[in-house]
């Protein structure tokens, strides 16, 4: 009850804002941010709350929906989304507190923002597939609005390729999900879409999970974005507004990859084996390709949409290691990108509101100008290609660590990736900030005010928290990823190269501790647990 | 000579909701005669006449009741049927009233022709006589021939008359000749009997009755306008008035749909593998012409036209589906069709003015910023139509999609969904012009109450069936 009350929070507010007087703009501000903020703190409990030790369910409500169909009103949370949850309800308020001077409707903006968490919300706690759906398809129709009425010149057609986009991807997907449904009728007696028990009960030969598995992954596929369905994503991202970047690279992104994690491979896990590779070479195309776009952007902010492209393809790459590091790799990788995307795009606004314009070109020397802006940028960029003692460096290095298990050559390709972002990242950033200031109207230029302040200074603090302490963010969901892997990537899925006929398990373990011992003293504390992973999967 | 009908088979109890609405029907007329220019009482016993018929179709007890020699039919489906078709017509009812003093349309015989209609739908639902089917099919086209031409002044909607009468008439005889045909290779019109004929694998063969089913099929086809027998419904829609296009495209629409779903799911399910095909075509030529043609238009009317051509589309999969799960999910999806269409018209009309102006999807440009609660029911309704949850036409989409899925009919969805996907790029231009363009002149609507009223019944009841659809769902699945 408790979990739902926080999901449909921000839909309460955002009908309590309906009725109040349009001109009334600051208490329409106020009352928004607080709702945000109530609905941030009220999540923290959730994760004080949580149970880390088990990989089941928690804080599960299952109410009959629609009972003729045997559809429930069930949600949870599980470590998979928890922190996934955290994180919307956290930049949902960050990005309240960045539109503060959203200049036209201001009311219909913060409904729409309201609107829009709940239904991001409702995504990561569904346990019902047919009401995953329906949270699925109901967030498009806020953020459809925010990029169209409140984004760039080409706001129309950004959020239309936007909409259909995904739109395309997610009806396919119904059509998957009607299957399940009428399978799991007819194999097991029961009319149920409740996700665990189709997670228990699916059974289908392997020829029809792969059509399946097709059809989840091109809805995933064009939501993470993958490499050649990431196309709306620079239309989308530069036409929005900040908020609605930050919202949707550090959320609606992340629901690609939740969905893999929640449905893919849990459903399918055989297709998922089966697909490994194909998933593995788009990651890497996707990285690689993702970076060299973003080297040569004018735009600052198309620039960032691209990196978006390429980190992703990390993520997506260490899901689809289908070993504890992997995943949970790919998981610390979500909220880290959250984090410093949302942190570099909430940047590039600031400075978009004070120039109204985004090209690299018409910069430089800002530093001199603007040295708060500058040092909140150096921390992003740097975290944003993953230096160590940052956010982005655990999360980076255990995908790696994982893909490396699997295929030394795809970790070794998804490495130049690193490299790449380095380039293009840092590139940037001396053309934006160093040299000399050429241009005069950037002379002028007000440094971060407090409100700017407020909205990026918790980001960079999560950057280093997660960056030198990550333990209790990794905690969440260790049991939940031992689970996962348990039941994806039994030892017998293990691939050849592992397998050193015998001791294979002892051979493991040391190969496990050789990396351990190359990483610094706090990484070690955190992977301290991780360690025993092996282990736990034998039992 | 032996009575055509014995005594015993004549059911007055069962056939009690044509009655009624024939008796009140008739009443309009005659208090029309007498009334004088006010038309408000006339309005009003047709409204308790719809009622009172809704109320009497539940009046036969139990259910599946046969009377007429099996040729009329009270069930489940029928039930169903008759309160969709006097909801929609009492909702046509309501929006015509205003939208009549605007236009100047003052015949009395309006509203007589609404209920005559609502009549023919009733008997088309609930016959099982192809006799029966056609007679309910001409007291249907009939009136409606009529009623698209009642802007006797307006060269448009006498155009739009006299098309869907020429070409309607057309199709009858298509249809007739079908029902020969299949007569002749039967031996019965009556569909019970046909239906035991073709269980028999060389009946199935015969070229005449193939012929037969075929002429059925372009009849049947005309008449929910579905691809390629689809040309009348652009011009028709924009040239009839707009709470009688509203009606079209729900209640003749859903009684020729019942129809088609009695020969075809009920009759001849034996010979599926013979139509299947032909209407699997139709059906995806329907949504493939509706929507890509719906993109092209910039009159609302023809684009509402457009899209009703690839919902006929959706509905016709119901059809091929042919189980019990299709039956239940065409009574849904109609009854959601119904409030959605009639909700998105009422609207059209608020923000009509005099002579059919002010239809252009470009008058809505801003229309966010001046009224946002018309903008907002808008969108729903548009959003429903496209099939987004949380609204009613996703639930009724989803319904219809389950149906045939569990027939094996993957393709055909797939098919189904991907026009989804083209339906929202023009919905969504509506909502692009509300939304995310600036007013190009102030809005003069009039906000009227009863239009109002209609409005905010189908936001209510599109949101209420797309958020709790249980007991609808319930109640279809019976």
């Amino acid at each position: 009850m408790f979990l739902t009350l926080i999901t449909f929070l921000p839909l309460i507010g955002a009908l309590f804002l309906v009725f109040m007087p349009k001109e009334s703009v600051a208490a329409i501000k106020q009352t928004a941010l607080a709702v945000a903020v109530a609905d941030f703190l009220l999540s923290i409990f959730l994760w004080t709350n949580f149970d880390n030790t088990s990989h089941k369910m928690q804080f599960e409500l299952n109410v009959p929906w629609i009972e003729a169909w045997g559809i429930n009103f069930h949600v949870g949370l599980d470590g998979i989304s928890l922190l996934l949850y955290v994180m919307t309800t956290f930049l949902t308020m960050i990005c309240v507190i960045a539109s503060w001077d959203v200049k036209i409707h201001v009311r219909e903006y913060m409904i729409a923002m309201l609107t829009l968490s709940t239904g991001m919300l409702g995504v990561f706690i569904a346990l019902d597939l047919f009401m995953f759906y329906v949270f699925w398809e109901f967030q498009l129709i806020p953020m459809y609005i925010i990029i169209g009425v409140w984004g760039g010149p080409r706001r129309v057609y950004a959020s239309i390729k936007f909409f259909l986009f995904t739109a395309v991807g997610s009806l396919l997907m119904l059509v998957a999900i009607l299957w399940i449904y009428l399978h799991i009728q007819e194999t097991t007696g029961v009319a149920t879409a409740d996700i665990l028990y189709i997670t228990e009960h699916l059974s289908a030969p392997l020829g029809t999970q792969k059509w399946l598995w097709m059809a989840f992954f091109l809805a995933f596929a064009i939501k993470v974005p993958m490499f050649p369905f990431h196309t709306w994503l620079p239309d989308a991202h530069v036409e929005a507004p900040t908020a609605g970047s930050v919202i949707l690279a550090g959320v609606l992104l992340k629901m690609g990859t939740y969905g893999f994690l929640r449905f893919n491979l849990p459903f399918f896990p055989q297709a998922s084996y089966e697909f490994v590779p194909m998933i593995a070479w788009l990651s890497i195309i996707g990285i690689i390709y993702g970076a060299l776009v973003s080297m040569v952007q004018v735009d600052l902010k198309k620039l960032v949409a691209y990196s978006s492209v390429s980190h992703l393809g990390f993520v997506m790459l260490g899901i689809f290691a289908l070993n504890p590091y992997g995943i949970q790799g790919a998981l610390i990788q979500n909220i880290n990108h959250g984090i410093s995307t949302g942190a570099l795009f909430l940047l590039v606004g600031i400075i978009y509101d004070r120039r109204h314009t985004r090209l690299i070109s018409e910069f430089g020397g800002l530093a001199k100008i603007m040295p708060k802006y500058a040092i909140c940028f150096m921390i992003v960029a740097l975290s944003s290609i993953g230096l160590p003692g940052m956010n982005g460096f655990v999360g980076e290095f255990l995908i790696l660590l994982g893909v490396f298990q699997v295929n030394g050559l795809w970790a070794a390709c998804a490495t130049s990736g690193v490299i790449l972002a380095a380039c293009y990242i840092l590139w940037m950033f001396q053309r934006v900030m160093f040299l000399e200031v050429k241009n005069p109207k950037n002379m002028n230029l007000k440094d971060m005010n407090v409100r700017e302040m407020f909205t990026v200074v918790p980001l960079i603090i999560l950057i280093f928290w997660i960056g030198l302490y990550p333990k209790p963010f990794m905690d969440t969901f260790d049991a939940s990823v031992t689970h996962l892997v348990s039941k994806v990537n039994p030892d017998n899925f293990r691939p050849k190269q592992e397998h050193h006929d015998n001791d294979h398990n002892d051979k493991q373990n040391e190969k496990h501790g050789e990396h351990a011992r190359l990483i610094t003293p706090t990484e070690m504390a955190s992977l301290n647990h991780t360690l025993q992973m092996p282990a736990l999967i034998k039992e | 000579m032996e009575p055509i009908l014995a005594p015993e088979s004549i059911d007055l109890i069962a056939l009690a909701p044509v009655i009624v609405l024939s008796f009140f029907a008739m009443m309009v007329l005659v208090v029309d005669l007498f009334g004088g220019r006010n038309k408000t009482l006339l309005v009003f016993i047709s409204l308790v006449g719809l009622l009172m018929t809704a109320i009497s179709a539940f009046a036969k007890n139990p259910i599946p009741a046969y009377s007429f020699n099996d040729s009329y039919i009270v069930d489940h489906l029928s039930l169903f049927f008759i309160c969709i078709f006097t909801i929609s017509s009492a909702l046509a009812i309501l929006l015509s009233v205003e939208y009549n003093e605007r236009e100047g349309i003052r015949a009395g015989e309006y509203y007589a022709l609404i209920l005559f209609c609502t009549i023919g739908m009733i008997l088309l639902a609930s016959s099982t006589d192809m006799i029966m089917i056609f007679l309910g099919i001409e007291i249907v086209s009939i009136s409606l021939y009529v009623l698209t031409g009642i802007r006797r002044d307006n060269h448009r909607s006498n155009e739009a008359a006299l098309k869907y009468f020429l070409l309607g008439a057309f199709a009858t005889g298509f249809l007739l000749y079908g029902m020969t045909m299949v007569y002749g290779s039967t031996g019965s019109t009556n569909l019970f009997k046909i239906a035991e004929v073709v269980q028999n694998p060389s009946a199935q063969s015969n070229p005449l009755l193939l012929m037969g089913l075929v002429l059925l099929i372009i009849g049947f086809g005309f008449k929910v306008a579905s691809v390629p027998f689809h040309m009348w419904a652009p011009d028709v829609y924009q040239g009839a008035p707009t709470p009688i296009t509203a009606f079209m495209a729900v209640g003749p629409k859903a009684a020729a749909f019942a129809a088609f779903f009695r020969v075809f799911a009920e009759t001849f399910p034996e010979m599926a593998p013979s139509w299947e095909i032909l209407l699997s075509t139709i059906a995806v030529l329907s949504m493939f012409f509706g929507n890509l043609g719906a993109i092209m238009q910039t009159n609302i009317k023809r684009m509402l036209a457009f899209s009703s051509i690839s919902h006929a589309g959706y509905i016709l999969i119901a059809v091929i589906a042919k189980n019990s799960l299709g039956g239940s999910s065409l009574l849904f999806y109609m009854l959601a069709y119904a409030f959605t269409i009639f909700g998105l018209f009422g609207i059209i009309i608020i923000l009509g003015r005099k002579g059919e102006e002010n239809l252009e999807i470009e008058n809505y440009s801003g229309l966010a910023y001046r009224h946002p609660i018309l903008a907002l029911s808008m969108t729903v309704f548009l959003l429903s139509l496209g099939g987004l949850p949380p609204f009613a036409g996703f639930i009724a989409k989803f319904y219809i999609f389950s149906a045939a899925i569990q027939q094996g009919l993957i393709t055909l969805v797939i098919f189904a969904v991907l026009n989804s996907v083209i339906s929202f790029y023009y919905y969504l231009k509506v909502v692009v012009f509300m939304y995310m363009k600036e007013p190009e002149a102030e809005f003069q609507i009039s906000l009227t109450p009863l239009t109002l009223f209609v409005v905010f019944i189908g936001v209510f009841v599109t949101i209420n069936m797309g958020i709790f659809p249980g007991s609808i769902i319930a109640l279809a699945s019976h």
